[in-house]
C-alpha cells in the first residue's frame, strides 16, 4: 500500500493548494458527489487549504445515506425471521429504521452477519441450504458489479435459498435532479472516481452540456481531490463546461466494460426512492426477470411497509448540498453517531458523521 | 464546534436501548455510558470513582493496586499470542499503569463442553510463560464447565494485586498543560492481527499482536523520571483515541497530536485503509501512553527506546490549555481535525 504516500505528500498538496488560490478570481460552489470524498476532505482538513471564495458542498454519494427508510424497515423485517441469515456490509447495521436497527435485531436473536463481499453471502448460502440467506445490496454503480456477480453465481449454482434486497441507485439521474432544482447553487462537480471506474464518464458529457457545468472525475486521496478542485476551478474560470478526468490512473473513458456488461445482464434501470430526496425517475437498478427468484422482496411476504422520515432530520437538504451538517439544530445534540436521527450521521461516508468525527474548526 | 460542547463525556443516552448491544462492550462511547449508569453510580465509592483501570486501596498499612479483566477473544490463537498471554498481560498491565508492582494473579476459566485438552494445555502453557516474564504468580483460580453452546470454547477472567511502593500515584488527575504524550511503539497491531486472522485477510507480511507485559518498561520509566511521569494508560479497546479522550476529559485539558509522529507499521496502515478503520481506534495489547512533564520527556523517550518493548517509542503530542476535553490532530498536510472516541461497535471480542 505504498502508493498512498505520494498522494498525501504535504509538499505536493501545498503546491496545488497555492495554484488553486492563484486561479480563483470569483466565488464558486463546488459539489463533491461522493461521500468517500467528503470524508477525505474532512479527515485531511482539505477545506482549510482552499481560499474562502471557494465553497465545497457535499453531495448525495453515500449509498447508506440514500437508502430509504422503508428499505431499512424491510431489511429489519427480513432479518428478524427465524429461517433467515441476513448479511450486510457493516455500515448498514447501525442505520436506524423507524423503530430499531439491525444491531437491535441481532441482539434480539436475529442471525445478522457482516460480510466484506456479496460473494461471502453466496458462500454462506451454499453452506446453509436449509436457511434463507439474504444480502442487503445497497450502493451506487461501484458495488453493482459484485452484487450482479453474486446473483449470477447463485443462479448458476441453483442456490434458490439466496436472495438480495436491492436498493441500488445511479449517480447521473441524481445529478440531473439536483441541477434541475430551483434551489441549485452548484457551479461544478467533482464526479466520483470509483463510480467512473465502473461506468466511465461518457454519460456525464450530456449533463455538462445540458446544464452548462464542468465536471472533473476525481479520486479520493488528498492530492487527488486538490488536483480535481484545481482542474475544476480552471474550467470554471475559463467558462469551459468540459468533462475532464483527474483519476486517469484508474478511470478510462468507457469504464470497465466487462463489469458494465455484467450489471446490464442482471439488472435493469427503474425508478427509485432516495432517502431525503424522494423518488427520482429511472435512478436505480432492479433485478431483471430471469433473476427475480433471487429478489428478497419476492421471496418474503413483507406486506405493505411504507415509512416516513423523522421530521427533525434535514438529511434531505444535506444530501442535496443545500445545508451543511452543522447548520442542523439536532447536530451533535439530539443527533450523534451513537443516536443518529438519519443515515448521514451513521455511514462512514455520511456528511454528518464526517463533520462529527473530524469537525475541527468547521463546526 | 460549540454545539458539540460536552461531548467529551459522550452522553449516548442508554435509555435509547432496553437491551445490551455489542457496542456496549466496544471500549468507546456506548461502553462508557453503560459503565457510568449501570455500575459507577450504583457501586459508588472513593476507589472506584478514580475511574482508572485499577483501584488503589489501603490494606494493613500497605497501598495495593487491584484490577480484574475478562478475556473472550476470538480466535483463541492468533499471530503473536493467544488468550492465555492476553489474560496475564492484560491484568498485569492494568495494575502496572498505576505505578504499582504486580505480584499475584487469580485465573478463572469458563470452558465449553467439548473443548480440547490440547488447546487448554497450550493456553495454560502460555499463561505460565507470560507470568514468568512478568514476574507474577498465579495463586488462586476457578473452573466452570458449561453446556455446549452456552459459552464459546473458552473464556478467562484474571484478577490481580500489586504493591504501591512508590510515594506517588499515577493518574489522569495529575496531567498538566505543557506535558508531553509518549507511546512505546506502533499502534493498532493487535486489532489488525485479530481481524486479519478472523476474516482470513492476507497482507504482504503477517501482522502480529503486540501482546506484552509492560510492568518492566514502566519500572524503567519511573526509575528515570519518577513523579515527572503524570499518567500512564494502555490503549486497548477503543485504541489511542479513546484513551487520550479519557485523559483530556478527566484532566480538563486539550491534547494535540502530530500525525507524522504516530508510529504505525506499513502493513497495519494498509489493512486499516482497506477495512476503513482509523488506526487510532484500533486495540493495542502491548502499548502504553505516557503523559510526562516536558522536562523529563526526552529522558523517558530514551529509556523507552532502550527497552525491548519500546524500540519504536515516539513523542506524539502535547497537552494544551485550549479545547479542554478534546483531542485534535495536526494532519500530515498541516491541517487540523478532531480525534473522537470510538462510537459503538468496531470489532467485538478483540480481547
Amino acid at each position: 500500500m505504498k502508493f498512498q504516500e505520494e498522494y498525501r505528500d504535504p509538499r505536493v498538496a501545498g503546491v496545488i493548494a497555492a495554484e488553486i488560490r492563484n486561479t480563483v478570481t470569483r466565488p464558486w460552489t463546488i459539489m463533491e458527489i461522493c461521500g468517500g470524498q467528503t470524508h477525505a476532505i474532512m479527515k485531511h482538513g482539505l477545506d482549510q487549504l482552499l481560499p474562502d471564495s471557494l465553497e465545497l458542498v457535499h453531495g448525495p454519494g453515500c449509498p447508506v445515506c440514500v437508502t430509504p427508510l422503508e428499505q431499512i424497515d424491510k431489511a429489519l423485517a427480513i432479518a428478524a425471521r427465524e429461517e433467515v441469515i441476513f448479511t450486510s456490509f457493516g455500515d448498514m447495521l447501525r442505520v436506524p429504521g423507524s423503530r430499531k436497527d439491525l444491531f437491535k435485531v441481532k441482539s434480539e436473536g436475529g442471525d445478522v452477519r457482516v460480510v466484506y463481499s456479496p460473494l461471502d453471502s453466496v458462500a454462506i448460502a451454499r453452506d446453509n441450504r436449509d436457511r434463507k440467506v439474504v444480502f442487503f445490496a445497497v450502493g451506487f454503480e461501484t458495488t453493482a458489479p459484485a452484487n450482479a456477480m453474486a446473483v449470477a453465481q447463485a443462479r448458476r449454482e441453483g442456490l434458490d435459498n439466496f436472495a438480495v434486497l436491492v436498493s441500488h441507485v445511479l449517480v447521473p439521474p441524481a445529478m440531473e435532479a439536483l441541477l434541475s432544482s430551483p434551489h441549485n447553487r452548484v457551479n461544478g462537480y467533482l464526479a466520483a472516481g470509483h463510480v467512473c471506474t465502473v461506468m466511465g464518464w461518457e454519460e456525464y458529457e450530456p449533463i455538462a452540456e445540458k446544464y452548462q457545468v464542468p465536471i472533473v472525475v476525481t479520486g479520493f486521496e488528498p492530492v487527488d481531490i486538490l488536483e480535481g478542485v484545481l482542474m475544476l476551478t480552471r474550467l470554471l474560470e475559463a467558462d469551459d463546461v468540459r468533462v475532464e478526468n483527474q483519476y486517469a490512473r484508474i478511470v478510462k473513458r468507457e469504464g470497465n466494460l466487462p463489469a458494465r456488461k455484467l450489471i446490464a445482464e442482471v439488472f435493469e434501470i427503474g425508478s427509485r426512492k432516495w432517502r431525503g430526496i424522494g423518488e427520482i425517475p429511472m435512478s436505480g437498478l432492479r433485478l431483471r426477470e430471469p433473476y427475480r427468484a433471487h429478489d428478497a422482496e419476492a421471496m418474503f411476504d413483507l406486506g405493505d411497509i411504507r415509512t416516513e422520515e423523522p421530521a427533525e432530520c434535514i438529511s434531505g437538504e444535506i444530501l442535496q448540498g443545500l445545508k451543511k451538517p452543522n447548520q442542523c439544530t439536532a447536530f451533535g445534540t439530539l443527533c450523534t453517531p451513537g443516536t443518529p436521527l438519519g443515515a448521514t450521521m451513521v455511514s462512514s461516508e455520511g456528511a454528518c458523521a464526517a463533520y462529527f468525527n473530524y469537525g475541527g474548526g468547521n463546526g | 464546534m460549540d454545539n458539540k460542547e460536552g461531548f467529551g463525556s459522550c452522553p449516548i443516552p442508554i435509555a435509547e436501548h432496553d437491551t445490551v448491544q455489542l457496542g456496549h462492550g466496544s471500549g468507546g462511547c456506548m461502553m462508557n455510558d453503560l459503565i457510568r449508569e449501570m455500575f459507577l453510580d450504583r457501586f459508588d465509592n472513593e476507589a472506584l470513582s478514580r475511574r482508572e483501570d485499577q483501584a488503589v486501596v489501603e490494606l494493613g498499612g500497605a497501598r495495593i493496586a487491584f484490577s480484574t479483566d475478562s478475556f473472550v477473544v476470538d480466535p483463541l490463537f492468533f499471530p503473536g499470542g493467544d488468550i492465555g498471554d492476553l489474560a496475564v498481560n492484560g491484568t498485569v498491565n492494568d495494575i502496572a499503569m498505576s505505578g504499582a508492582r504486580p505480584l499475584f494473579l487469580s485465573a478463572g476459566f469458563i470452558i465449553e463442553e467439548g473443548f480440547h485438552f490440547e488447546d487448554l494445555r497450550r493456553v495454560t502453557s502460555s499463561m505460565v510463560r507470560s507470568a514468568e516474564a512478568a514476574g507474577v504468580k498465579i495463586v488462586t483460580g476457578d473452573t466452570k464447565v458449561v453446556n455446549r453452546g452456552q459459552a464459546d470454547k473458552l473464556f478467562i477472567n484474571t484478577a490481580g494485586v500489586g504493591l504501591m511502593e512508590r510515594p506517588y500515584l499515577l493518574g489522569a488527575d495529575r496531567i498538566r498543560t505543557g506535558d508531553r504524550i509518549l507511546i512505546n511503539g506502533t499502534v493498532a497491531d493487535h486489532g489488525v492481527a485479530i481481524l486479519s486472522r478472523r476474516e482470513g485477510l492476507v497482507f504482504e507480511t503477517t501482522v502480529e499482536s503486540d501482546s506484552a507485559p509492560l510492568n518492566g518498561l514502566i519500572e524503567t520509566i519511573l526509575d528515570v523520571a519518577g513523579d515527572q511521569v503524570h499518567a500512564l494508560r494502555d490503549p486497548t479497546r477503543g485504541g489511542v483515541a479513546s484513551a487520550l479522550n479519557e485523559f483530556a476529559e478527566t484532566a480538563g485539558v486539550g491534547i494535540r497530536l502530530d500525525e507524522t509522529r504516530i508510529p504505525i507499521a506499513g502493513p497495519v496502515r494498509g489493512a486499516c485503509e482497506l477495512l476503513g478503520l482509523d488506526p487510532l481506534h484500533v486495540a493495542n495489547e502491548g502499548k502504553l501512553l505516557a503523559v510526562v512533564a516536558a522536562d523529563a520527556a526526552e529522558a523517558v523517550l530514551q529509556a523507552m527506546r532502550s527497552h525491548p518493548y519500546g524500540g519504536a517509542a515516539a513523542m506524539i503530542g502535547d497537552v494544551v490549555a485550549d479545547d479542554p476535553g478534546r483531542v485534535t490532530l495536526r494532519t500530515q498536510l498541516g491541517t487540523w481535525r478532531m480525534v473522537d472516541m470510538l462510537v459503538g461497535e468496531q470489532l467485538p471480542r478483540i480481547c
